[in-house]
């Protein structure tokens, strides 16, 4: 698929507005839900977009910058397999594989932009001195703009020559094995995120609950609303009864007291 | 009498919005910081006090990016008494700073990262990977609504409490919530880990050849999902969570179990 400079260049922006989410971490224009939705939008060929998306999504649930620990970046991942899936033919499954070690290169290459910038740290620094705020803002916008280059350049690359034959020789020369087989490890690869959330948790004392959805999902076909309603439930039973948050606990007590005579009252009438 | 108007405060959190632009490696979100803070700086001080003031506030800081509300609005207080004469020196703001990132980062990062990301995004995949345009929406609404929400109501709650609010963090009420999210967290994680995965073994054990003809093919699959549906993804999330306790990074697991799909696929023991 031949892909039109105008496209180019709303690719080239929606990229740039993924990377600033990515180091941003606010709007969360980073994640496959929205960048790859975008970017199918431009391609025309939004379905297709959200449906990498949401795959993509339930993959990267659990990367997250926690401290000064990088995530796999999931900017560049989206943006570039949504490009590969829609313009260059490949099935969704081969996109996704494709899409991990892009997550590993943005993740290199935001490192670098995190270094670089200790340069606009710097430059602020003498600004300060100077009481120069319009030049501090340059400097903290000048490495948000950085991060915005780090996805855009690539991305608008990859969209340039997908189309070649050279390219669609290349992704066409994957071998169905190949395929197939990161097709049927998309189905588990998910678990990755999801031990990545509970690591992050750190309570081991309540790992209960985990077992707990665990269980109620194996055996009942309740939607993620209905495990949101229940899990929300659960915890304000939780901190309700439990001891250490008991020492003002005679009042609401009384409360609950009295609405029980409310509502005996009203069943005498 | 100096004083921060509804504006600066108005500026102060959409600035904040983007406090982690120019985040490094060796500050962190030190700019960042002092770029959320310039309408305060720029409100109250002049000449040598405000570049004092923007020294100040370029020292190392990082915490969870939503957390940073309330410490934003804290610094605004005690600036604004400062700049009004008040003796509060240097060491004492960025005290201040310095002792709310570090437990507020531990309750941002369960509540934000660990709960409510995973479940909106989570409940908008589920109807992106049918195709739904929203998916993508709901998600972003949500997620947005939510954060918008905990930073204006963080910086008008730091600015009005003022230091107050330091032993607010230190109080049970951020533990309930962090607890109670964390609960929620890894319950619906629980869900996710069953419904959202699939592992098919389609090794044949046994073929009965019924009388009325059909054929029963029991397979490695039919008897685990007998014994407990989505036990394969359960113990491969244990198997996880240990290699990451070993600092393995995440990527490279996602690259391993790649290599299992493909070996499983090409050997049948693994199937669609």
């Amino acid at each position: 698929m031949e892909i039109s400079s105008v496209q180019l260049i709303a690719i080239f922006i929606v990229s740039a507005i993924a990377g600033m989410g990515s180091v941003l971490d606010e709007f969360q224009t980073h994640r496959p839900l929205i960048a790859c939705t975008l970017v199918g939008a431009i391609l025309g060929d939004m379905t297709t977009g959200i449906i990498i998306g949401g795959t993509l999504e339930m993959i990267a649930l659990g990367w997250m910058n926690i401290g000064a620990a990088m995530a796999p970046d999931a900017a560049l991942a989206s943006t570039i397999s949504t490009i590969l899936v829609i313009a260059g033919h490949q099935s969704i499954g081969a996109g996704i594989a494709i899409a991990m070690p892009l997550a590993a290169a943005g993740q290199v290459l935001t490192i670098l932009c995190r270094t670089i910038t200790v340069f606009f740290q710097h430059k602020a620094d003498g600004f300060a001195e100077e009481g120069n705020l319009r030049g501090i803002d340059i400097c903290h916008l000048g490495a948000l703009g950085i991060q915005a280059l780090r996805v855009a350049v690539p991305t608008l690359l990859v969209a340039m020559y997908v189309g070649t034959g050279a390219v669609q020789s290349m992704l066409d020369a994957i071998p169905p094995v190949i395929t197939g087989g990161l097709q049927v490890a998309g189905g588990f690869i998910v678990v990755v995120g999801y031990a990545m959330v509970i690591n992050m948790m750190q309570a081991g004392y309540l790992m209960p609950f985990f077992f707990l959805g665990f269980v109620i999902a194996a055996f009942t076909n309740f939607n993620l609303v209905a495990f949101g309603v229940i899990g929300l439930v659960l915890a304000i039973l939780y901190i309700q009864l439990n001891p250490k948050y008991q020492k003002v606990a005679a009042a609401p007590a009384a409360a609950v007291a009295a609405s029980d005579d409310d509502l005996d009252d009203d069943l005498d009438d | 009498m100096k004083k921060l108007s509804k504006s600066d405060i108005f500026w102060t959190f959409v600035r904040s919005n983007f406090a982690q632009g120019s985040w490094n490696m060796e500050r962190m979100q030190a700019l960042g910081f002092c770029f959320g803070v310039i309408p305060i700086i720029k409100k109250l001080y002049e000449g040598d006090e405000r570049k004092q003031a923007l020294k100040r506030h370029l020292e190392f800081y990082n915490t969870q990016p939503f957390v940073t509300a309330p410490i934003i609005g804290v610094v605004a207080a005690l600036e604004e008494q400062k700049a009004n004469g008040k003796e509060i020196a240097d060491g004492v703001i960025n005290g201040i700073k310095v002792g709310m990132m570090g437990p507020l980062a531990g309750v941002g990062d369960p509540i934000f990262w660990g709960t409510l990301r995973p479940i909106t995004a989570s409940l908008g995949a589920s109807f992106a990977m049918g195709g739904s345009i929203f998916g993508p929406i709901l998600f972003f609404v949500l997620f947005n609504l939510v954060r918008l929400f905990v930073r204006w109501y963080g910086i008008k709650y730091g600015y009005t409490k003022g230091t107050d609010v330091v032993s607010d963090v230190a109080g049970n009420t951020l533990q309930k919530i962090t607890e109670g999210a964390s609960i929620l967290g890894l319950f619906v994680m629980g869900a996710l880990v069953n419904k959202w995965t699939s592992v098919n073994v389609p090794l044949v054990v046994s073929t009965i050849h019924k009388q009325d003809g059909t054929v029963a093919v029991t397979t490695v699959q039919t008897i685990l999902n007998q014994l407990m549906p989505g036990l394969i993804p359960l113990l491969l999330t244990f198997m996880c969570i240990k290699l990451m306790k070993n600092k393995v990074n995440p990527i490279w697991i996602i690259f391993g179990l790649f290599a299992v799909g493909i070996l499983g696929y090409w050997t049948g023991i693994l199937g669609m």
